[in-house]
């Protein structure tokens, strides 16, 4: 049932380099070269060049990316896999790459089941791949971690933000460069507090994603200062007597709140919320100001040029919060890499894994791995349709070790028990 | 002036030449018209300020996003690297106008001229490449595959090796300009971006890594990596871009970004002697011709900071366009 492409080195060549320059490039270092200036010593040989593949595995069919709440076949959500993210920082990685005699690959398997998952991560330990980016829900995620547990290979989640994944479903085996909900929800809550916007109506769809966001809300909403006054279930159907769980100026009507937060992962219920509440109310969530890994207007920080290099890969997609958390991923491998001059598992993990090191995330501030969870830290920006309103953290709330640490479980409060 | 060591012969010559002549003439107009230039990336426009007064006293609108500057070797033409034009503009120093353009690859932000001027080395952000630009005919002579994000550019005094650093690489390429092609390459600190060059001691700044990494120019090893940290910052928000040095080589500029600060740093030693308040996000700095004065262009602030080299304070701001990039003393 699974498939595997393989992506070709060219493909990335030619995406960065005028034709013919991809060929022309020299070796690096040849002993002997024409004087520079001051001289050169004569050098070393170069090491010889090494290769460092990379997985990626991500479910056939995966609910999550399904056209879920469109109609008519019309899509209203940015749907759009983390696959290209990856892609993008493996080109950039093959150019640092050929200075370094390093050549940098990537694998990919679509599969539908945990086994016939494990039994590629197996071919590709034997084949020296020993880091993995997945893309699967929470459940198949901690399965297939149990099922690798022990073997010489990391698997990185780009994309479930279950909070579970982070405190009691934990793995020393899994890292995840996406951001887990509390961190998106901390973002939002941070962002409310400075502005004193305090009291809060919080409506949640009907699905288990709903419930995890909401959950994850509240718990932020108590963490910041802020006041909930009521959880609103609402559904969808056109069934009127459930009236006043659908109609937005119904479940806002008669209430006192600045702001309507809302839970909806399918995002069909939500885009309707903004101008619909019976008072003049903003809305923040999954409608108007959303918390996010990535934006497509974001620019500062060099994410201009990033931008360009995925639209030139993925147009007419542009960059999303998953394909950034891919980007991450392999972004944070290769530099390991590269900074290690290797491509061995211990060499990669134990930098990956070292406190003091951080990799660039092109957001402000550096990311880097918690060692209490293995979560990449990383600020989260708030956009609405097509702009970034503001970058998390805020100022107002300060760390004693690293600012990021106020977005998501910090240390002392995590339930994470993992042992490497 | 611009503190480029190649120049340094050439200025100790006009210098020499026009100290006769200074006490006869306005000794302004012997050192230069005295200007100071300011891009600016969001306005498309280049500041011109009064070296005395530090009035503007005129913006000269230019391609869109002008940021690196340099001169020629006799300073009456200024050429300016526009970004979102993939184009260089020249600007006549005498009528403060835009009097032509050479084209280059996607994206060109910083560049140098050789030593006898006739190529100009651009680094091309979006293309990852180094160009060669051959003046006189306006034509990309040859194109150097780098890392991604290629930044900072640095001829040495013999022009036999040009120095570009790569943002997402980490690393400085060592180019062998005969050749054409990288012969070595240095790992530095987190996204590397411009550099200071001081006898066999190129100084690169590490913008995300807060540091300035000192390679030595002979066996092509980091020998120092200098940490900053102004009090009351966290290292998160150190990020070093621009640097300056003194034409004696004993005090090195630095500024520190979102730390919005300058730091000096004594060259011999490597020690951090000052820290000094600026405007939000410094980017370009340059000293003035007697070195008294220092100009910092802060990004996020849209103005320049005025610090006076004796006291090391920051003495005056002057707004000036969006975004400020680079700025530029015709001393």
């Amino acid at each position: 049932m699974g498939r595997t492409l393989r992506l070709l080195a060219l493909v990335a060549g030619s995406l960065l380099l005028a034709p013919g320059l991809a060929l022309s490039q020299p070796a690096p270092a040849t002993p002997g070269a024409a004087p520079a200036a001051p001289a050169a010593p004569a050098r070393p040989a170069p090491p010889p060049a090494q290769s460092v593949p990379i997985g990626y595995i991500e479910l056939l069919g995966d609910l999550r990316y399904e056209l879920m709440g469109s109609y008519a076949n019309i899509d209203f959500r940015d749907i759009g896999r983390p696959f290209e993210g990856a892609e993008v920082a493996i080109a950039e990685a093959q150019q640092t790459g050929r200075f370094m005699n390093l050549n940098f690959t990537m694998e990919k398997f679509e599969g539908t089941t945990v086994e016939e998952m494990v039994a590629q991560i197996d071919t590709w330990i034997a084949a020296d791949t020993h880091f993995v980016l997945v893309d699967l829900p929470a459940d198949m995620l901690v399965e297939l971690a149990d099922a690798v547990a022990g073997k010489p290979v990391s698997l990185f989640n780009v994309s479930a933000q279950d909070d579970s994944l982070r405190a009691e479903n934990c793995r020393a085996n899994v890292f995840h460069t996406m951001p887990s909900y509390a961190m998106y929800e901390d973002a939002l809550a941070q962002y409310l507090s400075t502005k004193n916007w305090r009291d809060i109506l919080v409506l949640q769809g009907p699905l288990p994603a709903d419930e995890l966001i909401s959950q994850a809300f509240q718990r932020s909403a108590q963490k910041f200062g802020l006041r909930i006054s009521e959880v609103e279930p609402f559904v969808i159907t056109n069934d009127p007597r459930y009236r006043d769980q659908t109609n937005v100026a119904l479940l806002t009507a008669g209430k006192r709140f600045d702001v309507v937060f809302v839970a909806d992962a399918g995002r069909e219920l939500a885009r309707f919320v903004p101008y619909q509440t019976t008072q003049p109310n903003l809305v923040v969530g999954s409608a108007g100001l959303t918390p996010l890994n990535w934006h497509w207007t974001w620019e500062s920080d060099a994410a201009a040029q990033l931008q360009h290099r995925y639209e030139e890969l993925a147009l007419p997609r542009q960059m999303n919060d998953v394909s950034f958390a891919a980007w991450s991923a392999v972004r944070a491998i290769t530099t390991a890499s590269i900074r290690t001059r290797s491509g061995g598992f211990d060499e990669i993990q134990d930098y990956l894994t070292n406190p003091d090191n951080d990799f660039d995330s092109v957001k402000g501030n550096p990311q880097s791995f918690r060692p209490w969870d293995n979560q990449m830290r990383t600020p989260i920006l708030l956009a609405t349709a097509n702009s970034v309103i503001a970058r998390a953290p805020f100022d107002e709330f300060l760390h004693e070790f690293n600012v990021l640490d106020t977005l998501g479980v910090d240390q002392p409060e995590t339930a994470c028990r993992m042992t490497r | 002036m611009k503190l480029r060591s190649k120049l340094t012969s050439i200025a100790i010559g006009i210098g020499a030449a026009s100290l006769a002549l200074s006490a006869a003439m306005d000794p302004a107009a012997a050192a230069g018209t005295g200007y100071v230039f300011v891009s600016n990336e969001r306005s498309n426009d280049i500041s011109v300020l009064d070296g005395t007064t530090y009035q503007i006293i005129k913006s000269i609108p230019t391609s869109r996003r002008p940021r690196d500057m340099q001169f020629n070797a006799d300073k009456t033409m200024l050429y300016v690297a526009c970004g979102d034009d993939d184009v260089i503009d020249v600007i006549d120093v005498a009528t403060l106008e835009v009097v032509d353009q050479i084209p280059t690859g996607p994206s060109p932000e910083m560049f140098e001229f050789n030593g006898d001027f006739s190529l100009i080395y651009v680094s091309n952000e979006e293309n990852s490449t180094a160009q060669v630009i051959d003046v006189a005919q306006k034509l990309i002579v040859h194109e150097i595959p780098t890392g991604a994000e290629p930044e900072g550019v640095m001829v040495s005094e013999d022009g036999l090796t040009l120095y570009v650093t790569s943002e997402i690489a980490d690393m400085v390429h060592f180019v062998d300009t005969e050749l054409g092609v990288v012969v070595d390459n240095v790992v530095v600190g987190t996204r590397p971006r411009r550099f200071a060059m001081l006898d066999n001691e190129l100084w690169v700044t590490d913008e995300l890594s807060g540091q300035v990494s000192i390679i030595d120019r002979t066996n092509h090893v980091v020998t120092h990596t200098l940490e900053f940290l102004p009090p009351g910052f966290r290292p998160v928000d150190v990020t070093p871009v621009g640097i300056a040095w003194t034409e004696d080589q004993s005090t090195v500029i630095v500024t520190l970004g979102r730390a919005n600060h300058v730091a000096f740093v004594n060259a011999a030693t490597k020690e951090i002697e000052d820290y000094v308040l600026v405007g939000s996000r410094a980017w370009g700095v340059d000293l003035n011709g007697d070195e008294s004065v220092l100009f910092v262009s802060n990004g996020l602030s849209d103005d320049l900071s005025i610090i006076d080299m004796a006291t090391r304070q920051n003495i005056r701001s002057v707004p000036v366009g969006r975004i400020p990039h680079t700025v530029l003393v015709d001393d």
